[in-house]
């Protein structure tokens, strides 16, 4: 086809591109200028060229905290989810029940991120909290403040509870798209509930999993709010993932350059990770 | 194979039906031939996607029997009633071969793989989709993924019926011709019993032995598509078939003699009518001839349709259709005669007989 071509179109592109130039490329460039600079205060910078990359990968802090970080991706996506489809699946399709469900499913994803942390904070308390006074009054030793494995637990716990709803209500969308007529033939065919779910529900499902998927792993290895506000990366270290650890180390310590490096390097992992997925699931998709 | 038998069938889609309104479909009490090609015909809504979904099982009906060779069935799942059935749009397995989607039936009940496959071949042999056996569905046109629906349903060698639900809707019309012939060879070849949903007439009328032709929940007639053209049994079915339909004009029977307007037309019997009924005298457009003699008309619009002529013309001031030859000649002072022999007489809309 013959295609006319002119630069009127970058008019067009250009509220945008100034938008994400402000919102997203400048600061960006910011932190790649700290990243190969040491300062010590007073606006006076140095070359550091890539000191500081070397020094983060070189460092144990960095990757016990990377290793935590996938740790806890992988364990959000084994069972979001599997947990999302499933009660995707079980939802109503028709009458009352649809709405009602719907406004359940999207009220934890309304909640303010700070303000779940403090919900779990407190709901987890071994004093005062409802979740922790129950346990301890069942004779369970929990107590997120002191045990790592309970904090892990709550943190987890929490997450499911905030967020599977988004994997349930991307789910929802797909299996509502599929005519009746794929399940009426199916049962003419004969076909199992098993077989219904592999070859009907499951590819067409696939678009919506894959964002899911995609959004359900981002957000996750970017976790930074809950952790920071129920546990504040402790007990020990056994909670501060590769966010939180910034945060200490641009905020609380005031190296801008290690941070900075840090910030960069973290940025591709997850840059890196997604593209990955998103390769290896669209191809097997084309594949079919 | 089977011989199917609906015994005072009614469905009503809400809980508790009140009136007879509330019936999507009223009484339908027949019996249809093994291996029996019959069309449902009828216009939106007038319950022919109903009544096939209580014959294949995906709708229980709220009153009457269904049997199977003689087998009550109604209470049946679609699987035990053993039906296959074609939908509307095309129902593939996406990520599955052809092959794999025709197996998938025999598969599913357990068939031996030596059997699904010779069942298999046949059928990829039968619908001409050889060369797509090996490749995912997904990227078939509309018509090849109708006929893996339409194979679906041909592999398994032992259904009761073959139910059709509009199926050639979304094919294009060259290809819904071949379709059309390779459904009806199928059916010939196998003997299946087969029913066949559609609203438009000329499918039902090339297709079906028998034509059902339903109306507002029920069924109105059915019969061979001479019978439904020369004897409808109700004036839908004049309207309904035929192009243009039947003309039904309003009519004072007296004895053997119609009166329309101050025309009055001689009949060749003398009809059975109750005192009370709104007579109506029907004439199809095929019998009325236009010439010389006869009674008077005012012609309003010729639409020449390629092999004849559609005259629209008022007769008695009601709207009346003529069909004339290509060559046939429209005089200056145009009159009409209808043919005794194709004229029907309907009181309170149902066709009536003769007085014995």
């Amino acid at each position: 086809m013959e295609k006319t071509w002119n630069n009127k179109a970058w008019f067009m592109v250009l509220p945008v591109l100034v938008l994400v130039a402000f919102s997203a490329v400048i600061p960006l460039m910011t932190v790649v200028n700290y990243s190969v600079q040491d300062t010590f205060g007073n606006n006076e910078f140095f070359w550091a060229g890539t000191d500081w990359f070397v020094e983060t990968l070189e460092s144990a802090r960095f990757w016990d905290a990377l290793i935590r970080n996938l740790i806890f991706s992988a364990i959000i996506l084994t069972i979001q989810i599997p947990l999302g489809i499933v009660i995707a699946l079980n939802m109503p399709k028709k009458g009352i029940g649809v709405p009602i469900c719907l406004v359940l499913m999207a009220l934890p994803l309304l909640i303010p991120w700070n303000v779940v942390g403090t919900i779990w904070q407190v709901f987890g308390r071994v004093d005062i909290g409802l979740l922790g006074r129950t346990l301890a009054s069942l004779g369970i030793n929990y107590n997120y403040v002191q045990n790592p494995l309970d904090a892990w637990i709550t943190l987890i716990v929490m997450d499911v509870w905030h967020w599977t709803s988004l994997v349930v209500l991307l789910c929802y969308a797909g299996l509502v798209s599929i005519p009746d007529a794929y399940y009426q033939a199916a049962k003419i065919d004969g076909a199992s509930r098993w077989s219904v779910f592999r070859y009907i529900q499951l590819p067409k499902m696939k678009r919506v999993l894959l964002i899911a998927f995609l959004l359900r792993f981002m957000d996750s290895f970017m976790i930074y709010t809950e952790p920071f506000v129920v546990t504040g990366g402790g007990p020990g270290n056994s909670t501060t993932f590769l966010s939180i650890d910034l945060v200490k180390m641009a905020i609380g310590q005031f190296d801008l350059g290690p941070a900075a490096a840090l910030s960069i390097i973290y940025f591709l992992i997850i840059l890196l990770l997604s593209w990955i997925f998103y390769t290896v699931m669209t191809t097997s998709d084309a594949q079919g | 194979m089977a011989r199917i038998n609906l015994e005072h069938i009614r469905h009503a889609y809400g809980a508790k039906p009140k009136s007879e309104a509330d019936y999507a479909l009223r009484e339908v009490h027949h019996e249809w031939n093994d291996g029996g090609a019959y069309a449902l015909l009828g216009p939106s809504g007038c319950g022919k996607t109903t009544l096939l979904n209580i014959i294949s099982g995906l709708i229980n009906p709220s009153e009457g029997r269904i049997l199977f060779d003689g087998h009550d069935v109604t209470h049946f799942s679609t699987q035990e009633r053993n039906i296959a059935q074609v939908f509307q749009f095309p129902v593939i397995y996406d990520t599955m071969t052809v092959y794999d989607n025709l197996a998938f039936p025999l598969r599913n009940r357990h068939v031996p793989e030596a059997e699904v496959d010779r069942r298999v071949k046949e059928i990829i042999e039968m619908t001409g989709l050889g060369g797509w056996a090996k490749k995912t569905a997904r990227g078939l046109t509309a018509d090849q993924k109708q006929k893996i629906s339409l194979g679906r349903g041909l592999v398994r060698s032992d259904v009761s019926a073959i139910l059709f639900d509009e199926p050639l809707t979304v094919i294009d019309p060259e290809m819904k011709w071949v379709l059309r012939s390779q459904i009806k060879r199928l059916h010939r070849q196998f003997g299946f019993t087969m029913v066949y949903v559609t609203h438009d007439q000329t499918e039902a009328l090339t297709f079906a032995d028998k034509v059902v032709v339903m109306y507002d929940g029920q069924i109105v007639q059915i019969g061979t598509p001479a019978e439904l053209f020369e004897r409808p049994r109700h004036t839908f079915v004049g309207y309904f078939i035929g192009s243009p339909g039947m003309n039904v004009l309003p009519a004072k029977i007296a004895g053997n003699t119609a009166a329309i307007g101050s025309e009055s037309i001689a009949l060749n019997f003398l009809p059975k009518i109750k005192s009370d009924a709104k007579t109506e005298l029907g004439i199809r457009p095929e019998f009325v001839s236009l010439g010389r003699e006869g009674m008077p008309i005012a012609i309003t619009k010729v639409e020449d349709i390629g092999r004849h002529k559609i005259v629209r013309a008022r007769f008695a001031d009601l709207p009346i259709s003529i069909i004339v030859d290509e060559d046939g000649e429209i005089p200056a002072d145009p009159r009409v005669t209808f043919d005794p022999k194709a004229i029907n007489i309907y009181a309170d809309s149902w066709r009536v007989g003769e007085e014995v």
